[in-house]
């Protein structure tokens, strides 16, 4: 229901109720859906025809919305400012002690401040007595170790006091906290702690509670520290735990200054009885008056603990969060195609993210309050909430036409992707409303907010991103735009970059994305400003500041909050400051009573000595020789000041929880309630040190290593520098190899072709090892002297056409040569003369040779095949208009006495010196086995040849042939064995294949034909000038028509001679459609009774084979079509020049998908059932699914073997490189195998990839074709 | 390789010459000779078939695989211990690691199998799988894991069958989720009913004990985990091959 009223409200909003929307929209949705439809389609509509409406609000006011948005979020958040800061830190909450009574565990309102952890009764209920003991006066005679033995040894009888005390037949006993076990790891404690009785901690413990043992530990210090843990501790150790007190205040030092032992008896109480709390404390106030202590002893503290994290916990929590981070990674590198792909994605983020928050704050605001652990739920929130949507939206963006206006472009893709996005929300929220039903608590409180989370996720992505996406969209138009402006005034147009490092001129084409410019105003002046602010925030990098800043002040908030932080050390830097500022004041003894139960804040100095001397500190001297020295000796003071009052804050916040976990109680989630402290204070007589002295005390030297402990504190602090240090190179390394791991080279193209090459170039490393040898061998098929031109194949035969204009015919299953229709005397020269014939390798026809250096009366046709400017030029655009019209005086003439060279390199080029080339190929030539040179009979026509490795001997009797020769060969087809071939001069010719006789001519069109489908009887010829021409091929032998066969293709029968030499084959124009297109037809293909076309002029149109009618005229491409694929089953793709493909319906002419894919031109498409393959001037080839149009995985291949693509199987891919092949598993983009062509290493490129029937591939290299049979291994893939 | 088959000639050698007898000492140096190359064809074969591609691949995915196994295995370890041990003090990393070292292996060489065995079933069966596969979508399938292992570990359940319809429930999402195969649901399958009869197995056999001292609860959650540790892992694999295939 909220999604209804949500769509309402929009389409209340939008102000173009009437807006022309069906004839923009892509998959036809109208707003009146027809009568007969089922709920499911009619939801379907009205849900994506509101997604329209929704999306053009959006684009059309992004920032009010924007503010809308922001202002929804602060909203939804503030009920979070009342949450407590996320730390682990204890919580207190004090109560008085007169009135204390157990609180209860109901749930009754709230009473006061009382935080909702305090119910019910404690853990336990602390009772400290914190005994100051010290020796006084202070004597001469006494050794050092006497400050502690005997003031230590007082605690004895100070137990036995406490544990004997009876109040009304109670005793301790029945009051305290029973423990029982260690816990099981902890078995060297065990003599340490108490077990199976009370809990009760004291110095004591040390000597297991046994006066005696104390009086026979000849080193009290040893025993003491021998349970200190020897590395790093963090946690509250042994001496701290028994001593109550910190353990440098403890004074149980050899050289402490003051000479007051300070520690604690702590009893853990599990019930609190008053009376006797009090009985005790007025017991031991009694025995042991400390005259001048006024602490407070009216107040009760109550410490709540939060869940632990300990180490062990922190890996499963880190684990998630990197798990997290990388989903996050993955998700948002998918984002492309847009102008800033990091906004994007910060976007997206803040998407998420503020939809938690919303999610957490509108729960508390409803009086749900988050009992979770908020750090450990929020990485599987966010996975659940997901990123999918926001990647979907801006894909289906993207992928809408560019030259739309930004409004229906944002509105498209959001109508398009409507019903999958409510489909998803739905799923996701029954699968939810599923979880709500287990009925655990937990799993019910996370579903609830995972609800909320879904929910505002859902707002914040239509309204928030939606909006980012059309303001960046609009961005990039605008940026195109920009840079579009200058080019156009005549600048040189931008660089191709290392993009296109191949062609060298980039062609001068219609910029891919179209600027539709609506209000120019609009843009010019409110867009700059929005950039202008986007420009200062990226250049002032705010926003990193403003995180840094709030990281700083958080930490600073978190540290000084802390219970052992900052505020509680400053509290006793405070008050151990003051007694020095007091030190001044002489009446010390006459100030401190009259404040007795005063201010807790103020700091009381009492000087209990008989023998009180100011400035102690300054004066005292501990240290061995002071003490043989002269000097005055101070005695020690035993002070209380308010730091007394709670000695635990003073220690380690994980004091109480690891004390108790010892015991394997947990605090965590609980409380303790800690009572008033009772002061002891302890004065003892120099006699009665010196009686209790061990005697191996007075052997007791000043240990020569004194400063032990200042070293220790410096060691650990050099050792937490080394390990954070250690740490942190540890972490880059790992990653580093992470990355390394994942990320294994496919990044840009040079590792690709590194790896690639190396295996050419190496084919012996030094231990003498070859690359495997691979048990597929190509079959070279030599014979033509010059680069491979067209390639035509009809299963059994396969016909070849080079660029001298010869026609060879092959056997496509033995490699065999059976014809070869030479051309005749056609020299080639380009109009600049610079490719010129040199005479001395080629004595036989020195006439033509100056023939052709006249120049003038050669007979004329353009063969753009060599043109300088393209060497490598794409075969499927043969002609550039503008370059090539129909000029006659550009025509060279190829000399078939090219024949004679033996298969070299023969680079083409203006300057290019043939004669060492020639001279090198002469070498190699005599090298290997002379070829011989025949004299060819006069009769060239008839001529047969089976030997396909012979060369073609130099035709003498081109003037002889009655036909016009010197056109060159442009497009080929071959139908059973009927070669059809168009030439440059605009004649068709139709050869014989196996006779290599010419069968039929026609000569009606002028214009260069660049294209040609021959299908069933019916050729279709495409021409220079735009012109689709369509003829029918008649033979007059009923037979021959009969045995014709049906459609092309994969199930065509092995072809067998449909009619004999005697047949007369008449080839007629039917129909000529003079202006198919605007300018020049690029491609063409026929296939299932379509005729399909495709031209420069960014229209696709598509002809009905029998009566030549044009049915669909195809629009959507932003730049000239370079590729078509057309099958037998209707399935129509077309790519362009804009790098974009579209998938059509053939039957209904509607575009069915539209992505973009190459930066740079569509060269090749293929389509199998589920994929469709594409690859384009950046030599990538990209693998999409065809039903969805997503992007599966592209394949950089080397430089200039782009095109070069073919489909063995619906598993198989075969693509070209440098002097190789290499075969793919489609469905894994999983390299099976590399064949090599050519033994040398390096090859040329394999332009031209061919696909036969029988799994056999051929392919162009260089001069010579390759034949390879894909081996049984791969077939059984299939 | 040379190197060391000179040193083995001189050795050889040297011992003939000893030996003083010289027919011998060149009949052990010949023979020396045919063991080296024996030898050396041998580890020219292993080298090819490392260099091999796809066997180099295959190896490459195992280690990886390994790798993400022991470190589940070793976080879900902890995380089960978490629920047994309230607070650890320091000592219980050290237990960890001493008294059950050889799970994380375990767990790892396991992964690796069932790993690896996923994509080659889905090309054996013919049918690739083709749903969600990027890394995203992997990510988000470990996270729904972990968070499952989580759920196990630290909440409480009323009783033993809630806990196990609870974690049945959510593995089946997960498969659900993420795969959608049939291939991917049999093995998970398999790959559970394996997992647990092989430590109830241990169990019986005093081999391995559970901290918790309650069986039946423990035996209720393990197969829903193994099942979507199965699935989890496959769709690692399967992302793997199709990764690391990609040139």
């Amino acid at each position: 229901s909220p999604l209804n009223s949500l769509n309402c409200g929009v389409s209340l909003d939008a102000p173009w109720w009437s807006h022309p929307i069906s004839a923009r929209k892509p998959n036809g949705c109208q707003l009146t859906p027809p009568p007969r439809m089922t709920v499911r389609e009619r939801l379907r509509q009205n849900i994506s025809a509101a997604f329209y409406r929704h999306g053009l609000l959006c684009a059309s006011y992004p920032v009010p919305i924007i503010l809308f948005t922001s202002a929804s979020i602060l909203t939804c958040c503030y009920p979070l400012l009342k949450l407590p800061l996320p730390g682990t830190g204890p919580v207190e909450f004090t109560t008085g002690v007169r009135d204390y009574s157990v609180p209860s565990h109901g749930t009754q309102g709230d009473l006061g401040e009382r935080p909702d952890w305090y119910r019910g009764p404690p853990v336990a209920y602390i009772q400290q007595v914190l005994v100051k003991a010290a020796v006084s006066p202070w004597d001469s005679s006494l050794v050092p170790v006497d400050v502690f033995r005997s003031p230590l040894g007082r605690v004895f009888s100070l137990l036995e006091e406490i544990r004997d005390h009876v109040y009304t037949d109670r005793s301790l006993e029945s009051l305290c906290l029973q423990v029982t076990d260690l816990l099981p790891g902890l078995r060297r404690m065990q003599s340490l702690l108490p077990e199976h009785g009370c809990l009760l901690v004291s110095p004591g413990n040390y000597w297991q509670n046994r006066r005696d043992m104390f009086d026979s530990d000849p080193d009290i210090l040893k025993t003491v520290h021998q349970h200190e843990p020897k590395g790093l501790h963090t946690s509250a150790t042994l001496k701290d735990l028994l001593f109550g007190v910190p353990g440098k205040s403890t004074g149980v030092s050899l050289y402490s200054k003051k000479r007051v032992v300070t520690y604690t008896i702590t009893i853990a109480l599990s019930s609190y009885d008053a009376r006797f709390v009090a009985s005790l404390r007025a017991r031991l106030k009694q025995l042991h008056p400390s005259t001048n202590c006024s602490l407070r002893e009216d107040h009760m503290v109550h410490v709540h603990f939060k869940e632990e994290i300990g180490i062990a916990e922190l890996i499963p929590l880190v684990t998630t969060y990197i798990i997290l981070f990388a989903y996050i990674y993955f998700s948002t590198r998918k984002i492309d195609m847009v102008k800033s792909k990091w906004g994007l994605a910060l976007a997206a983020v803040v998407t998420v993210l503020s939809s938690l928050l919303m999610s957490v704050g509108l729960c508390s605001l409803f009086g749900l309050t988050p009992t979770l652990n908020g750090g450990e739920i929020f990485p599987y929130l966010v996975v659940v909430i997901g990123l999918e949507n926001v990647l979907v939206l801006t894909k289906s963006v993207v992928s809408t036409p560019v030259d739309l206006e930004v409004k229906l472009r944002i509105a498209q893709g959001l109508s398009s992707e409507s019903w999958s996005i409510m489909k998803n929300m739905a799923t996701e929220l029954v699968i939810i409303l599923i979880g709500y039903f287990t009925l655990v608590p937990a799993i019910q409180e996370f579903c609830l907010f995972a609800v909320v989370g879904l929910v505002s996720d859902f707002f914040l992505q239509m309204f928030f991103f939606t909006t980012v996406l059309s303001i960046d969209i609009r961005r990039m138009e605008l940026a195109d735009l920009n840079r579009r402006l200058p080019a156009e005034a005549g600048m040189p147009p931008p660089k191709p970059g290392p993009l296109r490092p191949r062609e060298a001129p980039p062609p001068s084409r219609p910029s891919p994305h179209t600027i539709t410019l609506q209000a120019p105003a609009f843009r010019n002046l409110r867009l700059p400003k929005r950039l202008r602010v986007v420009y200062f925030l990226a250049r002032t990098r705010l926003a990193q500041r403003i995180i840094m800043v709030g990281t700083v002040i958080w930490i600073g908030i978190l540290v000084y909050t802390d219970p052992a932080g900052l505020r509680t050390y400053l509290a006793a830097q405070v008050s151990e400051q003051s007694p020095l500022g007091e030190a001044g004041l002489p009446p010390h003894l006459g100030v401190a009573p009259v404040f007795p139960g005063g201010d807790p804040t103020s700091t009381l100095n009492v000087l209990p000595a008989p023998e009180p001397t100011p400035l102690p500190e300054n004066q005292s001297q501990g240290h061995g020789e002071a003490r043989s020295g002269p000097a005055p000796l101070t005695s020690p003071q035993i002070t209380w000041g308010s730091e007394d009052e709670e000695v635990w804050r003073r220690l380690s916040f994980r004091y109480w929880p690891s004390l108790f976990s010892y015991y394997n109680i947990t605090l965590a989630k609980r409380y303790i309630s800690i009572l008033p402290v009772i002061p002891v204070t302890l004065h003892l007589s120099p006699q009665e040190a010196i009686e209790t002295r061990h005697p191996q005390d007075t052997q007791h030297a000043p240990r020569t290593s004194a400063k032990t402990t200042e070293l220790q504190a410096d060691l650990t602090l050099y050792k937490v520098a080394a390990l954070g240090l250690f740490a942190g190179v540890l972490l880059v390394l790992l990653l580093f190899c992470l990355y390394r791991v994942l990320c294994p080279r496919n990044y840009g193209q040079n590792g690709v072709q590194h790896g690639r090459r190396r295996r050419g170039d190496l084919p012996c490393d030094e231990y003498g090892y070859s690359p495997p040898v691979s048990e597929i061998s190509p079959l070279l098929l030599r014979g033509h002297s010059m680069d491979i031109e067209c390639l035509a194949n009809d299963g059994m035969l396969l016909a070849s056409c080079c660029l001298a204009g010869q026609i060879r015919v092959w056997d496509a299953q033995t490699g065999d040569c059976l014809t070869v229709i030479p051309n005749n005397g056609l020299r080639r020269s380009s109009s600049s003369g610079c490719w010129e014939h040199r005479d001395g390798w080629d004595p036989s026809s020195p006439a033509y040779d100056a023939d052709s250096l006249l120049g003038p009366e050669a007979r004329n046709a353009s063969t753009p095949i060599m043109d300088n400017e393209h060497p490598l030029r794409r075969r499927t655009t043969p002609v550039r208009p503008a370059l090539f019209g129909d000029q006659p005086d550009l025509t060279p003439l190829i000399d078939t006495n090219f024949g004679e060279v033996p298969p070299s390199q023969m680079m083409p080029g203006c300057g290019f010196d043939f004669g060492e080339l020639v001279e090198r190929a002469y070498k190699e030539h005599e090298a290997s086995p002379p070829l011989p040179f025949p004299p060819s009979p006069p009769a060239a026509r008839q001529r047969r040849r089976s030997l396909g490795d012979q060369s073609v001997a130099p035709p003498e009797q081109v003037l002889l042939a009655p036909w016009d020769w010197d056109s060159s060969v442009w497009s080929m087809e071959l139908r059973g064995n009927l070669i059809a071939a168009g030439r440059s001069s605009g004649k068709l010719e139709l050869w014989d294949a196996v006779e290599g006789s010419l069968r039929c001519c026609n000569e009606d069109g002028s214009s260069g034909i660049t294209a040609l489908a021959f299908l069933n009887n019916r050729i279709v010829a495409a021409r220079l000038n735009g012109s689709l021409d369509f003829f029918t091929v008649d033979i007059h032998k009923p037979l021959g028509l009969l045995q014709y066969r049906g459609p092309p293709g994969r199930a065509s029968l092995p072809p067998s001679p449909c009619y004999s030499s005697e047949d007369v084959i008449s080839c007629q124009l039917t129909r000529s459609v003079q202006c198919a297109h605007q300018k020049p037809i690029t491609v063409l293909r026929a296939a299932a009774g379509r005729v399909v076309t495709g031209s420069q002029d960014h229209t696709v149109r598509v002809y009905r084979l029998e009566d030549s009618c044009c049915l669909f005229t195809l629009q959507g491409h932003a730049g000239g079509i370079t590729a078509i694929y057309i099958d037998q089953t209707m399935v129509l793709a077309s790519g362009g020049q804009d790098g974009a493909i579209c998938l059509w319906d053939v039957l209904t002419g509607s575009r069915v998908s539209h992505v973009y894919g190459h930066r740079g031109d569509v060269t090749s498409l293929v389509c199998t059932t589920s994929c469709v393959l594409s690859s384009g001037l950046d030599d990538l080839i990209c693998i999409w699914d065809r039903s969805t149009g997503i992007k599966l995985y592209s394949i950089q291949q080397e430089v200039g073997c782009g095109a070069s693509l073919g489909v063995i199987s619906e598993s198989l891919l075969v693509t070209g490189g440098q002097g190789c092949v290499s075969f793919w598993d489609l469905n894994y983009g999983d390299l099976l195998q590399t064949v090599y062509l050519g033994q040398s290493g390096e090859g040329q490129p394999v332009r031209q990839l061919l696909v036969l029937d029988n799994a056999a591939i051929v392919c162009d290299f260089g001069s010579e074709l390759s034949l390879v049979y894909v081996p049984s291994v791969l077939e059984k893939l299939d | 390789m040379p190197r060391l088959e000179e040193r083995c000639w001189s050795c050889s050698c040297s011992t003939g010459v000893k030996s003083k007898e010289l027919s011998s000492a060149s009949w052990i140096a010949s023979k020396t000779g045919e063991m080296m190359s024996i030898i050396t064809s041998v580890l020219r074969q292993a080298y090819v078939s490392l260099y091999h591609v796809q066997s180099a691949n295959l190896i490459r995915r195992g280690l990886v695989l390994f790798a993400v196994g022991v470190f589940l295995a070793l976080v879900l370890y902890l995380l089960q211990i978490q629920r047994n041990v309230v607070l650890f003090p320091e000592e219980v990393l050290d237990t960890l690691f001493s008294s059950a070292w050889w799970i994380p292996p375990c767990c790892g060489t396991a992964a690796a199998v069932v790993g690896l065995l996923y994509p080659c079933l889905d090309s054996h069966l013919g049918e690739p799988h083709k749903f969600k596969r990027e890394w995203a979508s992997v990510m988000r399938c470990i996270a729904v894991f972990v968070g499952i292992n989580h759920a196990s570990a630290k909440l409480d359940f009323a009783n033993n069958m809630q806990l196990s319809l609870t974690l049945a429930a959510l593995s089946l999402g997960l498969w659900w989720t993420f795969d959608r195969s049939r291939s991917g649901f049999g093995l998970g399958l398999t790959t559970a009913l394996l997992a647990t009869l092989i430590m109830q197995l241990l169990v019986y056999n005093d081999i391995y004990q559970y901290t918790s001292p309650e069986f039946r609860y423990i035996r209720s959650w393990l197969p829903c985990i193994f099942f979507s540790g199965g699935v989890t892992v496959g769709n690692i694999g399967r992302q793997l091959a199709m990764q690391f295939h990609r040139v």
